[in-house]
């Protein structure tokens, strides 16, 4: 149903190109401007979203018109999916190209970007288009016993905690009511960690059952149903959300994607992000504070910091004081740099005062 | 040349070996591999001068042979006047022996040490002696001379002298051996010769290597250069000790006949207010002259007012030459862009005359991420040592490059990209900065000549990459409204099941650009005719004017209005109109192609031709705002830190 609607919003586009012609006009797209000058706070949600800015994506330059012909292209090729009942991965869609003639990706960026765009367009999901993207290994582990109807149809049940092997439960990349459904939990909080090494550290050390923690490794920056199951389970759950990274400008990034939305999905933050995400470290003060080892900070890392003080997510006193003093120490740190002081360290002294900091712990 | 002196002086007193062991260094024998190249130029550039005196179009034979561990014998034969029979032990075999010593030229024997320092060092080091066969027109027979110096009496000792028959009707061969070491490279053999093929491009040089590779650099033309003349010297440009070789050789019996007769600018009253201000009787015996005396007439000198020295003795290479020699040599690399090289004026610097020469090369095969290529010459002689100590580079570092489109840090320093610059000193005296005549000294007024040479390189530079860019856009926008744009009508049309809509509106919505270009034809040798085609993208009618202005040749027949070296179109052209002109020139053997100007149109919608009228300057500016212009629609602003975050995300 929602695929027959996405394609009548794409024969629109065809629509308005060729009548473009026809009267003689150079044939355009409008769509938002997908930049950080142009999102703004939805109170409604409580995430960022695009703004009213819009840019024109017209033939008169050559990326205008390479994207209105793949469009076409891409239009053509949704409609033989959805005859066909079958759906592609984004870089499926990239090899198909290929038979695009001058319509071809040179990269799969540029596929995904369109799809992207087309969703900012269209106003659907590119599920809705019948394009999905690969598996990209994030996993859980936690008491939380989850639904997930199998590729023959079949519901199975899944403890996250007793069913799976030490890599956890892997995250399909629909994880919609349809598909993903929550059984039980007993668990009082969430926790995004970006790296493998520290996931593994803190399942080794059997984190998850003595603070009674669902861990997620969210795998550096996270993808849409990363992002999107970590919010069921703030909302549907009820579950707070505390997200655990490296000390650099990249790692505030990851967490603001989560928390705040992300720049290039905008138009689905309220889907994705999960506003009352914490952040847990390492922030700059935990490298004062805790003498952990670090690294200099370089160009393109100094040059992150000084734009996220641009950036309206962080325009929060936490972050600029956070981003100021990490300037201001020219240092940046790891999670696996907590080491220094032993193996349990984190899991012993870090994570339970953090937490009790936060108020999660008591 | 004060050194010079006190080096022959001292010549008597020490063994002339251990004098050159001692100035090794000076005289550029330091190194193994600068040895070889020292040697190998000191005899190419002697074949050089002596053809270049016998009027003779050179022909320049260079082989080099491993005959040892370290050890090569360097053969070079040119095709010049030859050197008469009793003058070969000379030349070959006693040091500082030459006619170019005390004269007052542009020369290249001007910077050497002399082949005869070669042979010594080939001596000292191997133990061989040198071959020579010289032949004359005038005679009937060679003569093969071998020679060693004798190092007590700096004269040479012939070992064996014998008439031969050999093929050629003149020329001269020498063979040395020396202790060296042979590399490619910079600052190699190949490097100098190639260097030298490029500023002598009248001559044809061919090279044998070790290996037995064979490099020919081919003669690109049969002008030789002009010829250099003598010129006295300038009574701003003398050294006191040169003063007193003067005064002591001269024929003069009057001190104020004298300065008239042996040195240029000085007329007889001049001569009687020196005379006065150095407090001197004009009728004194100039060879009565006290060192302390000759040095008040050096102050006086400096008093008067003096017309600058004649400067038509110097020879250039000419704008057309340069040109030329660096399609000659470096065509291989295919250089999208040759500037027009520059021959600035003669000036002068401290009572010498000197004139700088500049050309550039850019694009093509060059390497993109190091810093350009210099080449410095002095009196087409290559330089290929002490680069950071030459007024040349100095100059190069200090005009700000990112002006002109190449990269460099903080508007200072050498400039990275594809380029080479060749920059050439002529000068009837270079100033170098030592003895070993490697780099050119930091002379205020030469340095000023280089930059403004230089300056002018840049504009050209950065015109050539602006017509790039604008022809690249529409190039760009070519491919859009031919092959873009009807595809997406097609598949628009198929989708909507409609007919395809005609597109030529749009087409020229988008290109939305006069277009002027041409096409050339040559017919028989000197005559060409241009066929101007001017196309309108823009979708209304339009009146303009369009002038031609060509570079070389006579006009013999247009459809437009000819002027005294320009012609003139009045253009009146309907949307999607191609109009095509034309003109015929004759005495056009050079023709490149034709600046086009046009009027009463915006200028920054015609492709193919620039505003009138404007001087250089301003054209540039406009240039540069219309391109800015261009830019600035680009609706999208990315981001580059920004579009990092989300990197992941899939």
């Amino acid at each position: 149903m929602n695929s027959e609607e996405a394609l009548k919003k794409l024969y629109e586009i065809a629509e308005e190109i060729y009548n473009d012609l026809q009267k003689g006009d150079v044939p355009k797209m409008k769509l938002a401007a997908r930049t950080r000058n142009n999102i703004i706070f939805n109170n409604e949600y409580g995430v960022w979203k695009y703004g009213d800015a819009k840019i024109t994506r017209s033939a008169k330059k050559l990326d205008g018109a390479y994207m209105l012909l793949r469009t076409l292209y891409v239009m053509e090729f949704i409609k033989e999916m959805i005859k066909s009942n079958k759906s592609s991965t984004l870089r499926e869609m990239y090899y198909i190209s290929e038979g695009w003639s001058l319509a071809k990706f040179h990269s799969q960026d540029e596929s995904n970007k369109l799809a992207e765009d087309l969703e900012v367009i269209t106003g659907h999901l590119r599920e809705d288009f019948k394009l999905r993207p690969e598996e990209d290994g994030a996993s859980v582990i936690g008491n939380i016993t989850v639904e997930e109807i199998n590729r023959k149809g079949e519901p199975r049940r899944i403890n996250c905690r007793d069913d799976v092997g030490d890599s956890g439960y892997l995250i399909p990349y629909n994880v919609e009511k349809e598909k993903l459904r929550f059984v039980d939990v007993d668990a009082d909080f969430v926790m995004g960690i970006e790296t493998g090494g520290m996931f593994d550290r803190l399942v080794e050390n059997g984190f998850d059952e003595k603070a009674r923690a669902i861990l997620v490794h969210i795998k550096g920056q996270p993808a849409r149903s990363t992002r999107r199951l970590l919010k069921r389970m703030n909302e549907e759950l009820g579950l707070p959300v505390v997200i655990f990274t490296d000390g650099d400008p990249w790692s505030f990034r990851i967490f603001a994607s989560i928390a705040y939305g992300a720049i290039k999905t905008a138009h689905i933050s309220e889907y994705l992000a999960t506003p009352t995400a914490e952040f847990i470290g390492i922030t700059a003060s935990d490298i004062l504070n805790y003498d952990l080892p670090t690294d200099k900070l370089n160009d393109r890392d100094i040059a992150a910091l000084q734009a996220e003080l641009k950036d309206p997510r962080f325009n929060t006193p936490f972050w600029h004081e956070e981003i100021n003093l990490m300037l201001k120490i020219g240092k940046k740190a790891e999670q696996q740099s907590l080491a220094k002081y032993g193996l349990d360290y984190v899991t012993d002294v870090y994570l339970p005062e953090k937490l009790t900091e936060l108020g999660i712990l008591h | 040349m004060g050194i010079a002196h006190k080096m022959a002086k001292k010549q008597r007193e020490i063994s002339i070996a251990e004098f050159f062991e001692k100035n090794k260094q000076i005289l550029g024998f330091d190194s193994l591999t600068k040895a070889m190249v020292v040697s190998v130029k000191e005899a190419v550039d002697n074949s050089l001068d002596a053809c270049e005196e016998a009027r003779i179009l050179p022909d320049i034979f260079v082989k080099i042979e491993s005959v040892g561990k370290d050890e090569y014998r360097i053969t070079v034969e040119d095709n010049g006047p030859g050197i008469v029979r009793k003058n070969i032990p000379l030349v070959f075999g006693k040091l500082l022996y030459g006619s170019r010593f005390h004269a007052i030229r542009q020369s290249r024997g001007q910077q050497g040490i002399g082949i005869s320092a070669v042979v010594l060092y080939g001596q000292l080091t191997t133990g061989k002696p040198a071959r020579i066969i010289s032949k004359i027109r005038e005679e009937e027979v060679a003569y093969e001379i071998i020679l060693s110096i004798d190092t007590k009496k700096n004269a040479p000792r012939v070992i064996k002298e014998s008439p031969i028959i050999w093929n050629r009707d003149e020329g001269t061969h020498v063979e040395v051996t020396i202790r060296g070491r042979y590399t490619r490279g910079k600052q190699s053999v190949l490097e100098y010769l190639q260097q030298t093929a490029i500023v002598n491009p009248h001559a044809q040089i061919t090279f044998i290597e070790p290996d037995g590779r064979k490099i020919i650099f081919k003669r690109a033309t049969d002008t030789l250069p002009q010829p250099t003349r003598e010129i006295k010297p300038h009574p701003y440009g003398i050294e006191l000790g040169q003063l007193v070789n003067m005064v002591r050789s001269t024929r003069t019996y009057r001190l104020t006949s004298f300065l008239t007769t042996e040195f240029s600018r000085v007329s007889p009253k001049i001569a009687e207010e020196i005379c006065k201000k150095a407090y001197l009787y004009g009728d004194m015996r100039p060879q009565e002259l006290t060192i302390h005396e000759a040095k008040r007439l050096m102050e006086a000198f400096s008093k008067v007012k003096l017309m600058a020295p004649p400067t038509d003795c110097l020879s250039p290479i000419g704008e057309n030459l340069i040109k030329k020699g660096l399609k000659n040599v470096l065509g291989s690399l295919r250089p999208g862009f040759y500037a027009k090289p520059i021959t600035r004026e003669p000036k002068v610097y401290g009572g010498n005359p000197f004139i700088v020469e500049v050309g550039l090369v850019y694009g093509g095969e060059l390497p993109k991420d190091q810093p350009v290529r210099i080449l410095r010459f002095a009196n087409r002689v290559p330089l290929l040592y002490q680069q950071g100590a030459c007024v040349i580079t100095k100059a190069i570092s200090s005009v700000d490059w990112r002006r002109y489109g190449l990269e460099q840090r903080g508007g200072e320093g050498i400039p990275v990209g594809p380029a080479i610059i060749l920059v050439h000193v002529a000068s009837t005296r270079v100033p170098f900065t030592s003895e070993a005549k490697e780099a050119i000294a930091d002379v205020p007024e030469i340095r000023e000549e280089i930059e403004l040479a230089l300056k002018s390189l840049g504009r050209q530079l950065k015109m050539f990459m602006i017509k790039k860019e604008r022809k690249n856009k529409l190039s760009e926008k070519f491919f859009l409204v031919t092959k873009l744009l009807p595809e997406i009508a097609r598949k628009s049309a198929e989708i909507v099941e409609k007919p395809i809509p005609p597109l030529e509106p749009v087409i020229s919505k988008i290109m939305n650009v006069v277009w002027i270009d041409e096409d050339m034809e040559k017919i028989g040798k000197d005559e060409v005719k241009i066929k101007v085609n001017v196309t309108n993208f823009i979708p209304k009618e339009l009146k303009f004017t369009l002038y031609g202005d060509y570079p070389v040749g006579s006009l013999l027949e247009t459809d437009g209005s000819p002027g005294e070296d320009y012609v003139k179109w009045d253009v009146k052209i309907k949307p999607l109109e191609r109009k095509v002109f034309y003109f015929r020139l004759g005495d056009a053997g050079g023709y490149t192609e034709t600046n086009y100007y046009v009027d009463g149109i915006n200028p920054s919608v015609v492709v193919g031709a620039e505003p009138l009228p404007g001087d250089w300057n301003i054209r540039l500016e406009t240039m540069e705002e219309i391109l800015e212009e261009e830019e600035n629609e680009e609706e999208e602003v990315v981001e580059d830190i920004e579009e990092m975050e989300d990197v992941g995300d899939e």
